[in-house]
């Protein structure tokens, strides 16, 4: 006899410790299969978009630091970027390298978030999450050095940095230049060969490359199909265009392919960190850039950088007064969203915390 | 294979075990913190302070009160102004440090505590009277002329207002980092004589003229 079973409707957050903030899914099961899943955001809005009209160009960065909050050094980049653009401003030569080392590191510290956070998800509780937040806190002590915050960094202004990196940066980078690889090995090697981790994430979850390409998704989900799409690559910014770096790619977009290549990535932005400190040059860190400017009127400009979790955009208008007109947020989480039914229905109630912490999103980027 | 990944597993295990600590007993020990550590309590220097404003004006959240009254102590000069509120309303800050950057006499600087729990919200504003009492212990956030004599909050010295200028710096905020500076203390005699030479940036001039 065979058990009949009719759909549930299941409201799993906002408050869950699993959705990483304050995200909800309302979800239809039928048994264990998951039939529909509908997300549910927008319980952390803050309308940043409309508090950048009411700031000016400079007071903004505060604004993009609370974005992405575990990438604030990206966000500050693609919105100093967009400035520049807007305005005309030409960064500096160190400017750039040292924005590019502080963003490279800041995706090491973003991808390790995501992994650790993966393996909590999947039950492994607590150890593997403080290996990884472990080899994070040197990064944010490095940020520390740096401009003096470990999360809400407001490192980058149009024009460069704000200031030089101090003298005992360079060491600091150094020593974890050399430790890192080691520490990626151990990481790869404790959860890579691990038979639970391998059925729990082998072909769960798995993104068409078609369907990833129409939802415009982007980042190391995107390239967990297959897709080789990367900005630094597509429409170099900064000093990308300088540097030699791998895109890793994955073959079936499966929670396991974007584990492995953020795994990968971390080892591409340590070689991309070592060839801007052989490359750096020496002068002016920021150039000279009043803290109130009035870019032309009716300059449009749109900033775009690599961000750990996918395309971060900048669009912005400009009336000719101190402060933006329009700023709009292109966010990759909120985009990399719309695709969370479809590689959600037709999987188990069990894969879901598992395929949703793969994605890695952060919600106070979803919500603004 | 099954059974490979529990013994990589108590192999990563058995190596974590024999590393030194990462963490610390947090009240009895602490982490060391950067001098740059952009911390809650504000210093600031009644003496260098001209009461222009630009602190509150670049404060992203609006939270800085400056009132000023005209003081009459210098009227052939143009007078200055004597500040009578400067209030920080620290429940609200972000500690972007704006103000600090936005300081153009280097009459404000930020702190590097990170410890001031209160039971009320009105207990969170820094007061003048607070300011003007409180030990002067700047972070260099954004202070080069701190950063190149190594100043650390943490184990320096209480600083005086002579002490903490650019005005021997010979350089302008973004420029590059210079030769090594041979620091030497502002004298109160030296300052009645204002320097005024061609080096100095615009930055500079402004100073040794405010600071009478």
């Amino acid at each position: 006899m065979a058990t009949r079973t009719e759909p549930i409707t299941v409201n799993i957050g906002p408050q869950h410790p699993s959705t990483h903030g304050v995200f909800r899914m309302r979800v239809t099961f039928d048994g264990e299969d998951i039939l529909n899943v509908e997300p549910v955001f927008g319980y952390l809005h803050r309308g940043s978009e409309k508090l950048a009209e009411e700031r000016n160009y400079t007071q903004v960065i505060t604004l993009t630091d609370r974005l992405d909050y575990v990438a604030s050094q990206t966000n500050n980049q693609a919105y100093c970027i967009a400035v520049e653009k807007l305005a005309g401003i030409q960064p500096t030569e160190r400017g750039m390298y040292l924005r590019v080392i502080a963003a490279e590191l800041q995706r090491i510290a973003s991808h390790l978030v995501a992994t650790g956070f993966l393996l909590q998800d999947l039950g492994a509780f607590a150890t593997p999450l403080m290996y990884c937040f472990r080899e994070r806190e040197r990064i944010l002590e490095m940020f520390e050095m740096l401009c003096g915050a470990r999360i809400t960094v407001s490192y980058m202004r149009p024009g460069g940095v704000f200031q030089d990196a101090p003298e005992d940066f360079w060491p600091a980078l150094t020593t974890f230049l050399e430790d890192m690889p080691g520490y990626l090995d151990e990481l790869d090697m404790l959860l890579t060969g691990n038979e639970i981790i391998v059925g729990r994430t082998f072909d769960v979850g798995v993104l068409k490359p078609e369907i990833a390409i129409n939802g415009s998704v982007s980042g190391p989900i995107l390239r967990s199909t297959g897709v080789r799409w990367d900005i630094r690559k597509a429409d170099p910014y900064d000093i990308y265009d300088r540097i030699e770096f791998d895109v890793p790619i994955g073959t079936r977009g499966d929670n396991w392919d974007r584990y492995k290549v953020r795994l990968e990535e971390m080892r591409q932005s340590l070689r991309i960190v070592e060839q801007c400190v052989a490359q750096i040059p020496e002068g002016p860190a920021r150039a000279e850039v009043p803290f109130v400017f009035r870019p032309p009127a009716g300059a449009e400009a749109y900033g775009r950088v690599e961000a750990p979790k996918g395309e971060l955009g900048f669009y912005l208008v400009s009336d000719g007064t101190i402060a933006p007109y329009r700023c709009k947020i292109r966010s990759p989480s909120m985009i990399n969203l719309s695709v969370l039914s479809d590689i959600l229905v037709g999987y188990k109630l069990a894969d879901l915390i598992v395929t949703f912490g793969s994605t890695d999103i952060n919600m106070g980027e979803v919500d603004r | 294979m099954y059974g490979m990944g529990i013994v990589k597993g108590m192999s990563v295990t058995l190596r974590n075990l024999f590393r030194t600590p990462v963490t610390v007993n947090y009240p009895e020990e602490r982490m060391p913190q950067h001098s740059r550590f952009r911390g809650e309590e504000f210093v600031w220097y009644e003496e260098r302070c001209t009461g222009c404003a630009s602190c509150a004006k670049y404060c992203p959240l609006g939270i800085i009160k400056i009132e000023t009254s005209p003081s009459g102590e210098f009227p052939q000069e143009g007078d200055s102004y004597k500040i009578d509120t400067f209030d920080i309303d620290i429940g609200r800050c972000m500690f972007c440090g704006f103000c600090v950057e936005a300081c153009p006499y280097d009459a404000l600087f930020m702190g590097s505590g990170f410890e001031r729990g209160r039971y009320r919200r009105d207990s969170l504003v820094i007061t003048i009277d607070e300011l003007k009492a409180a030990e002067k212990h700047p972070s260099t956030w954004f202070r080069p002329q701190l950063e190149q004599r190594r100043y650390d909050p943490f184990e320096g010295k209480s600083l005086e207002w002579q002490e903490v200028g650019r005005r021997y710096l010979g350089q302008t905020m973004h420029g590059p980092a210079g030769p090594t500076y041979e620091y030497q203390l502002e004298t109160p005699g030296a300052l009645e004589t204002p320097s005024q030479s061609p080096e100095l940036s615009g930055h500079d001039e402004e100073y040794g003229e405010e600071e009478e």
